[in-house]
């Protein structure tokens, strides 16, 4: 593998794992305070649509982000409702959202553009922009470096930074503020927190529309972003992969973006190589491809230590003598 | 309006407010459904004094508490502090009135620092720096203050239960709170743990705080106290002054003179020894020892009755016999002796060895609600011969069978096809103990048999128990009812604090001196 190559695996890596990255900091803000989310793919999916909807109709993908937040907000809310004031299964509320968002992308999809359920394909304004960081074109002659920067960096639309941003931001909330103190104890013990005086119910809900907007952000980067245009089952599983990356990053930001980046990684290999042949086997492409999820399997079964999910987690909180 | 004693001649407003007690409830009442937790009951406890509340389990007195602590909301009463009527919808409330409460079970999140409990929920900013900063400096002039050391990086799993409760003492206190209620505070402190506690509560007092201790064991009110309120059944039977009062007279009043429930029976004509229990120990997972070295002995036609205030140990005791816990020590039935640990100390080989087990949560140990009479009827006998077809169950037996168990003993209604749930406590009673009765045993272990019970089911299964004793079996009876204990038992054993304080016949005792032994006084020293 020469230089150039490494340096698109990587820069395609960066673009695949920035809808896995905003969607494991939403599941971590959910489930830091207690609330399961499986339903990341639904809101994720709807988003998706609607971003590419109203960014189609409108011709302005700003106005597309805020469709597809409203959208993956609204099912958030649903399993607020669900999990939080009527105290019901947060697996049941995540699957039902999922399967929601499954048929009415394509219901609506094909009632409004009559093409199959795909969106019109998007150009221009009406899809985020490359960004050419400062410096860029000057500094790519310079060896090693200079591509890194141009290419690698350089170059991605306005979410992928956006997306990088939220890590520490996401830490600094967690564990540097008043907020974030409270929701990781809600998380480990709603007891605690209504005992000290402070309201499990508001605490919750907060959480699960945060969660709900960063899987707005990764469905809007979906469809706006990394593709043209919304396509049926477009998320593809990546609510899923990003519930295993988080569990993968034991709950923790910066851990969560290490293991995007290596999903994404993954998913880059598997796109660049369509066969690879390693000690005179070759691997067939559909290997390749599903490397992200072989990799998930694996996280799930528990093959990568020991991961400990906040200790009142999928619970409703009931108060108690 | 109070009267003023320490400031006779110049009453000014503030030093009204200075007497006026801490807190005064008038007439509260709670019920939930049909059972009175709490009837019409009024307290005063004055301001810089330790208030001792003291009562049986179920006395209702949690229930006051948390009503204090905006839990639950009374159905009926006024809360007055210092002197101001003041509605407690919530703990949020509840913290601004004053009021710090030390549960039972701690309310801490185990895997936060010292610090960062003390300040959740009561931070000064946004942001956690300058709180955290602010806690420190505070958990300094405590320790020193009042003996209260704990290193306030230290993460709450890492720390022993008696440094996790200093925590909550100390989230109280950063919460300026001058009223401090700890509810069962030495359940799970060791003796010098408690001591240390009592120094600390002193210290409290003496800086003008108010205490509410809530507790069952009269040593410790006896110790600590100014003052002290009895409560029994949900009522508030006396407020005395602790030192103007005896511990035989709160044993009374905390027992109380019922009328005895009187069973027919004939003196026992005991056999040969069945159950045999010698230096039996268990350690719970919090490295606190729940047994403490119990030896007793059980011979066939003859029900030993264990009586103690719930959390002793007698729980522990049962479900090591029971085959649910593993213990250390020596237990023999009939001479040969019962594995205590690994795979053979299971509930199936106690049953085989011919031990029956009736357990006191008949919800959490004896039925599986959301399953029928007959699938209940079955358990833990699911594998004998009788109710298999192969390696299927033969449901036909096991219905017709338990359609005679119900017969047998008076189930109402007789339908086996109902869901455990739906029969009344008294019938879920009747289904579990006929369940264990009809197969035999040598030995029967029964916890609470009537607890939840009408009095109709009482008196039966009280006969039941009768005949299973003069059919020649061994019975282990424990219960919190002391009625119970007398009616049934041929000799009594007071277990408190994991062991057995001593034994009496039912004709050499009376329920004062049983009251004592199980508040850990010794009976004789009166």
């Amino acid at each position: 593998m020469d230089y150039a190559t490494l340096i698109q695996l990587l820069d395609s890596t960066l673009r695949l794992a920035t809808p896995l990255l905003f969607a494991c900091l939403a599941g971590l803000f959910s489930e830091r305070a207690g609330i399961f989310d499986i339903g990341l793919e639904g809101k994720m999916l709807a988003a998706a649509f609607f971003s590419a909807a109203a960014a189609a109709m409108t011709g302005n993908v700003w106005i597309g982000l805020l469709a597809g937040t409203a959208a993956s907000l609204s099912l958030a809310a649903l399993h607020g409702l669900a999990s939080i004031t009527f105290k019901g299964n947060q697996l049941i509320s995540g699957v039902a959202i999922n399967f929601l968002a499954s048929g009415l992308t394509v219901l609506v999809g094909q009632t409004w553009f009559q093409l199959g359920g795909r969106t019109p394909s998007l150009t221009g304004p009406s899809r985020f922009q490359e960004i050419t960081l400062p410096f860029a074109d000057a500094l790519e002659p310079v060896p090693v470096i200079g591509p890194l920067y141009a290419t690698v960096l350089s170059g991605h639309t306005i979410l992928v930074y956006v997306g990088l941003l939220a890590v520490p931001v996401t830490w600094y909330i967690l564990f540097r503020t008043r907020f974030g103190l409270r929701l990781r104890a809600v998380g480990e013990n709603p007891g605690a927190v209504d005992t000290a005086g402070v309201s499990v119910v508001r605490l919750r809900y907060s959480a699960v529309l945060i969660c709900g907007l960063l899987c707005g952000l990764a469905g809007a980067y979906l469809s706006t972003g990394l593709s043209a245009g919304f396509v049926k089952e477009m998320s593809a599983g990546r609510g899923f992969i990003a519930l295993a990356a988080l569990i993968f990053a034991k709950w923790r930001p910066w851990y969560a973006l290490s293991a995007c980046l290596l999903f994404g990684l993954l998913e880059a290999l598997g796109n660049r190589f369509q066969s690879l042949e390693i000690l005179g086997v070759t691997l067939p492409t559909q290997f390749m491809q599903a490397l992200p999820y072989i990799l998930t399997v694996v996280i799930l079964a528990g093959f990568v230590g020991k991961a400990i999910p906040p200790r009142a987690g999928g619970e409703a909180y009931a108060k108690e003598r | 309006m109070a009267t003023v004693t320490q400031t006779e001649g110049r009453p000014s407003a503030a030093a009204l407010s200075q007497t006026a007690p801490a807190i005064e409830l008038r007439g509260i009442s709670k019920a939930f459904g049909a059972v009175q937790a709490n009837k019409d009951i009024s307290i005063r406890v004055e301001r810089g004094t330790i208030h001792g509340i003291i009562g049986e389990n179920g006395a209702g007195k949690s229930t006051l508490m948390s009503i204090l602590y905006g839990f639950y909301k009374a159905d009926a009463g006024d809360i007055l502090i210092g002197g101001t009527k003041t509605d407690i919808p919530d703990s949020q409330a509840a913290i601004r009135a004053g009021i710090g409460m030390v549960f039972q079970h701690f309310k801490l999140v185990e895997n936060f620092t010292v610090l960062e409990n003390v300040v959740l929920g009561a931070e000064e900013g946004a942001f956690l720096r300058p709180s955290l900063a602010k806690a420190r400096r505070l958990l300094v002039d405590l320790a020193r203050e009042y003996e209260l050391n704990v290193d306030p990086d230290a993460k709450i799993e890492d720390l022993g239960v008696g440094m996790q409760q200093r925590v909550e003492i100390l989230k109280a206190l950063y919460r300026q709170a001058d009223i401090l209620i700890l509810d069962e505070p030495t359940g799970v402190l060791t003796p010098s743990e408690a001591d240390h506690l009592f120094r600390i509560l002193r210290g409290l007092r003496d800086e003008g705080k108010t205490i509410i201790l809530i507790t069952h064991k009269l040593r410790e009110i006896m110790d600590v106290t100014d003052n002290v309120s009895v409560m029994r059944r949900g009522e508030m039977t006396a407020t005395v002054k602790t030192a103007e009062t005896s511990p035989t007279e709160l044993a009374e009043l905390m027992v109380g003179r019922k009328v005895l429930l009187r069973v027919d029976k004939t003196p026992a004509q005991p056999g040969p020894v069945v159950l045999k229990v010698e230096n039996l120990r268990v350690t719970d997972e919090n490295g606190v020892e729940r047994l403490r070295s119990i030896n007793l002995e059980v011979r066939a036609g003859e029900i030993l009755g264990v009586a103690g205030v719930a959390g002793n140990g007698q729980s522990e005791l049962l479900e090591v016999l029971g085959g649910i816990t593993e213990a250390t020590g020596t237990v023999t039935l009939n001479g040969h002796p019962l594995q205590l640990s690994g795979p053979e100390s299971d509930g199936r080989s106690r049953r085989q060895a011919g031990i029956a087990h009736v357990p006191e949560d008949r919800h959490r140990l004896g039925l599986i609600l959301d399953f029928t009479a007959w699938e209940n009827t079955g358990f833990g006998y699911q594998d004998r011969p009788d109710y298999t077809n192969g390696a299927l169950m033969n449901q036909h037996a096991l219905r017709t069978d338990t359609e005679g168990k119900m017969e047998r003993f008076d189930v109402r209604p007789a339908n086996c096809w109902l869901h455990a749930k739906s029969f009344s406590g008294g019938n879920q009673q009747k289904i579990v103990l006929a369940r264990e009765i009809e197969r035999n045993p040598d030995l029967l272990l029964v916890g609470q048999p009537t607890r939840g019970v009408d009095i109709g089911a009482i008196e039966f299964i009280h006969q039941r128990l009768i005949e299973l004793r003069d059919a020649g079996k061994a019975i282990l009876l424990v219960s919190v009812e002391l009625d119970e204990i007398f009616a049934l038992s041929d000799r009594i054993a007071v277990i408190f604090d994991g062991r057995i304080m001593g034994e009496r016949t039912p004709d050499q005792t009376d329920e004062t001196e049983l009251g004592m032994m199980m508040a850990g006084m010794d009976g004789k020293a009166r």
